[in-house]
């Protein structure tokens, strides 16, 4: 039980550690366009 | 420091405004009698720039524009009514999902500068539509809102993953508090950031003294959280902190979908809207268009060939041949060579212009249902918030208003419907159906009749070359040449069923109105038209065995000596007329014919096409006595006509179709435009119509059946607050998620089945 003492705070951390990355991520411009990359790809000519 | 009144920046000096340019936003606001806008509104306003260099061109009378700074409803009516009385506006919607109002003026009196200004002078910018202003608009908030919904569905994720030991195992008191402020940090984001459109739509319904959907909502969460905060704090007492964040996460969810759904509808308008503000090109000018490029304004081909995809207005995605002297229509893109146009309608005036309007103004007006159900959503939250006040006073546990606040699901009658309406009136205009009054999809699935008419809408309209009858010893081909060169100086519509040009020269032509035309070719005196016209000329009556069997329309053509031919003009009959026919008697309609053509005529046509009532000879009234008839007998009567000689009949139909293709779509009368001439068009609008409405009253059905099953369970203290929001949050996402079913069965499936079958028109 005592490891919870740091495996909570710890997963605290990393929680407020993806929200920033997922933050700096969506101003970015990584995900204003959801549909065309993933049809981009069956593109030929690129 | 106070505050300034309008920004609500701190004020340097004495005085209640910031700067100058507060100072005349409030005083403009004020004289305007406006003032309730600072009541009612939710964040002070942002503080006004200097107004930029602005030129519009002269003759401009309408236009779409954008708003910024639009933040609540209050800005809304704001800006309607300062556009309203602004002198010299004639017409002013603002639409909140796009963001865009369509403003009409009167060039005499005002300019686009000064409505601007006048937007200007109560703090909103605003700038002609620009598609690419749009966007940046759209990235922006859907970025933001999807940063919401992100760190509700993390937060959301983690938090349960702490609530989940205590709901499976004895845990530790110890472990437990810590496990309990961990969530408490973790739910904090998740309320303060990704909640505030909830708190901030709650305030506005308390400014404004309305209950609304968001209140409920906050309510059940600023209690729910306060609660298991101070439960936190205190140790004792029960957390909620993972059915505050799931919570979150499903609504913010469903309105994530919503939002881009809005989003994808308003964007089919896009290219539409842009003609609309395409500034700088007048009617007048002579304009190149590149291969590829979208034509900027109706007008003439003057020079070159090629063809134009015109789907963006007709839905028809086929390319139409175009050379000099063809007309084209700004929305369409050019294909293949460049094209020299001259301009003969620009901006506001464009045939694409006029269906953006229509098609806006279409989905203002709801079929009733909805309108009911809206109704019914607001009586909803008011009940929601007596009965939570009620049973936690009786129960004494306010977890049980929480529980009930939460699981009560009003959006689903008030959300889903609007959706499913928009993305109608969008999958209608793909297919080249303009839906002008949203109201008509309700009729469209109840219709029992359909009363067609014959000349522009059963047939083109146009003229053709039927059978030849020829009257003795005469060559087939020299009398048509004869025929051609002697129409060749006309332009009454028979002279177009023979094309093709003079190949003889003719001596003299003379044009007798309703008679016909006569002229000397070959030193011979010939006459084309009327069989008395002919017969003035011949001297005797048509006679022998080729006399013809008078039940189409005949032109006589004659000399000095005696009769030579008798043509039959057919009239076209459309491609799909049949086709349409029979699937609507498939569908279990009822379909009439309507013509002001001679019965012999109208009866030859509906035996052809198998329709079994059929009148001729019909004047506009009788045409309206015939439906005011059908109509007394219960029947729910769709009428289809050319939207301008029959507009009174159309007017009195229970819904009324127009064939769009030639006439500027805002004169026709109808409540629904059939852009591309397309018969089979009908067939599609009822059968999106049904699809629609099919959805809207699933999920009123659902959302009256939910609601009337959770919230006794919820007032009585069966279910708690954790159910309830996973119930709450589960209900909106599963009506919205069925208002975004795709509205038509694919192309290989519908291939088989183009009309809806009566056995699955209701549900």
């Amino acid at each position: 039980m005592e490891s919870l003492y740091l495996l909570v705070p710890v997963s605290v951390g990393l929680v407020f550690l993806t929200g920033w990355l997922f933050w700096r991520a969506l101003h970015s411009g990584q995900f204003d366009d959801l549909e065309r990359p993933a049809q981009q790809v069956l593109d030929d000519d690129h | 420091m106070p505050a300034c009144f309008h920004c609500g920046l701190t004020v340097a000096g004495t005085g209640r405004f910031c700067c100058a340019g507060c100072e005349a936003v409030a005083g403009a606001i004020a004289a305007a009698g406006l003032g309730a806008y600072y009541e009612t509104r939710t964040t002070p306003a942002l503080r006004p720039e200097p107004l930029p260099e602005f030129h519009a061109p002269k003759d401009l009378t309408e236009s779409a524009l954008i708003l910024e700074r639009v933040r609540c409803a209050a800005c809304l009516w704001l800006i309607e009514q300062v556009l309203r009385r602004a002198p010299g506006v004639k017409r002013a919607d603002m639409n909140y999902a796009t963001r865009r109002a369509q403003v009409a003026w009167d060039p005499e009196r005002t300019s686009l500068g000064e409505i601007i200004g006048a937007l200007r002078a109560v703090g909103y910018d605003a700038c002609p539509y620009d598609p690419q202003r749009q966007r940046e608009l759209e990235r922006t908030e859907q970025r933001a809102a999807l940063g919401r919904l992100f760190v509700a569905a993390f937060g959301a994720m983690q938090v349960m993953m702490y609530a989940f030991p205590a709901y499976v195992d004895e845990v530790s008191a110890e472990a437990m508090h810590v496990m309990r402020w961990a969530s408490l940090l973790i739910t904090l984001p998740v309320l303060f950031f990704s909640c505030v459109p909830f708190f901030s739509g709650a305030l506005v319904e308390l400014r404004q003294r309305r209950l609304g959907l968001d209140t409920p909502i906050a309510l059940g969460m600023a209690f729910g959280f306060g609660a298991s905060a101070w439960a936190t704090l205190t140790g004792s007492g029960a957390v909620y902190f993972d059915s505050i964040s799931m919570l979150a996460f499903l609504l913010l969810g469903a309105r994530y979908l919503e939002a881009e759904a809005r989003r994808r509808a308003a964007r089919a308008l896009d290219p539409l809207l842009k003609i609309v503000s395409s500034s700088g090109i007048l009617a007048g000018q002579t304009i190149s268009i590149a291969p590829g490029e979208r034509i900027p304004a109706d007008g003439v081909v003057t020079q070159g060939v090629s063809c134009a995809d015109e789907s963006l207005l007709t839905g028809e995605s086929r390319p139409v041949a175009k050379r000099a002297g063809d007309e084209v229509a700004g929305g369409s893109v050019n294909l293949e060579q460049p094209l020299v146009m001259r301009v003969t309608r620009a901006g506001a005036d464009t045939r694409a212009a006029s269906i953006a309007r229509l098609a806006e103004r279409g989905t203002a007006s709801k079929p009733r249902l909805v309108d009911a159900a809206e109704r019914v959503a607001r009586h909803l939250t008011w009940i929601v918030v007596l009965t939570a006040a009620v049973s936690a006073i009786l129960l004494g546990d306010p977890w049980v208003a929480v529980a009930v606040l939460v699981v009560a699901c009003p959006c689903a009658l008030a959300l889903a419907a609007p959706i499913v309406l928009t993305r109608a009136s969008g999958a209608l205009l793909a297919h080249g159906v303009l839906l002008t009054r949203g109201r008509a999809l309700d009729v469209l699935t109840r219709v029992s009749d359909v009363v067609l008419d014959k000349t522009g809408t059963l047939t083109t309209g146009q003229l053709r070359l039927g059978t030849i009858r020829l009257f003795g010893d005469v060559d087939e081909t020299a009398m048509l040449e004869l025929a051609r060169s002697l129409e060749a100086s006309s332009r009454h519509p028979v002279a177009r069923a023979f094309p093709g040009g003079a190949t003889h020269s003719v001596v003299t032509p003379r044009n007798v109105p309703g008679q016909g035309i006569e002229g000397t070719v070959r030193g011979r005196r010939v006459r084309i038209g009327s069989e008395a016209f002919c017969q003035a000329l011949c001297g005797v009556p048509p006679a022998g065995p080729a006399h013809p069997n008078f039940d189409g329309s005949f032109v006589f053509l004659a000399d000095e000596k005696g009769w030579l031919a008798a043509f039959e003009l057919e009239d076209t009959l459309r491609p799909a007329a049949a086709a349409m026919v029979a699937g609507l008697r498939r569908a279990g309609i009822a379909v009439h014919l309507a013509s002001g053509d001679r019965p012999e005529v109208a009866a030859a046509l509906a035996r052809e096409l198998w329709i079994e009532s059929c009148a001729g000879a019909m004047s506009p009234e009788d045409k309206y006595r015939y439906l005011e008839g059908l109509q007394r007998e219960g029947h729910v009567v769709a009428m289809v006509g050319d939207g301008l000689n029959d507009a009174p009949v159309l007017a009195r139909a229970d819904v009324s179709f127009a064939m769009g293709g030639g006439a500027e779509a805002a004169q026709l009368k109808a409540d629904v435009v059939l852009m591309n001439d397309s018969l089979e068009s009908i067939g599609t609008a009822l059968r999106i119509a049904r699809r629609a409405m099919r959805l809207v009253r699933q999920n009123i059905g659902w959302a009256l059946a939910y609601n009337a099953l959770a919230l006794p369970l919820a007032a009585t203290g069966f279910i708690g607050p954790w159910e309830a929001a996973l119930a709450m949050g589960a209900s909106s996402l599963t009506v919205l998620l069925n208002a975004l079913r795709p509205l038509e069965q694919p192309e290989w499936k519908a291939s088989t089945s183009s009309f809806p079958s009566p056995s699955a028109s209701y549900s």
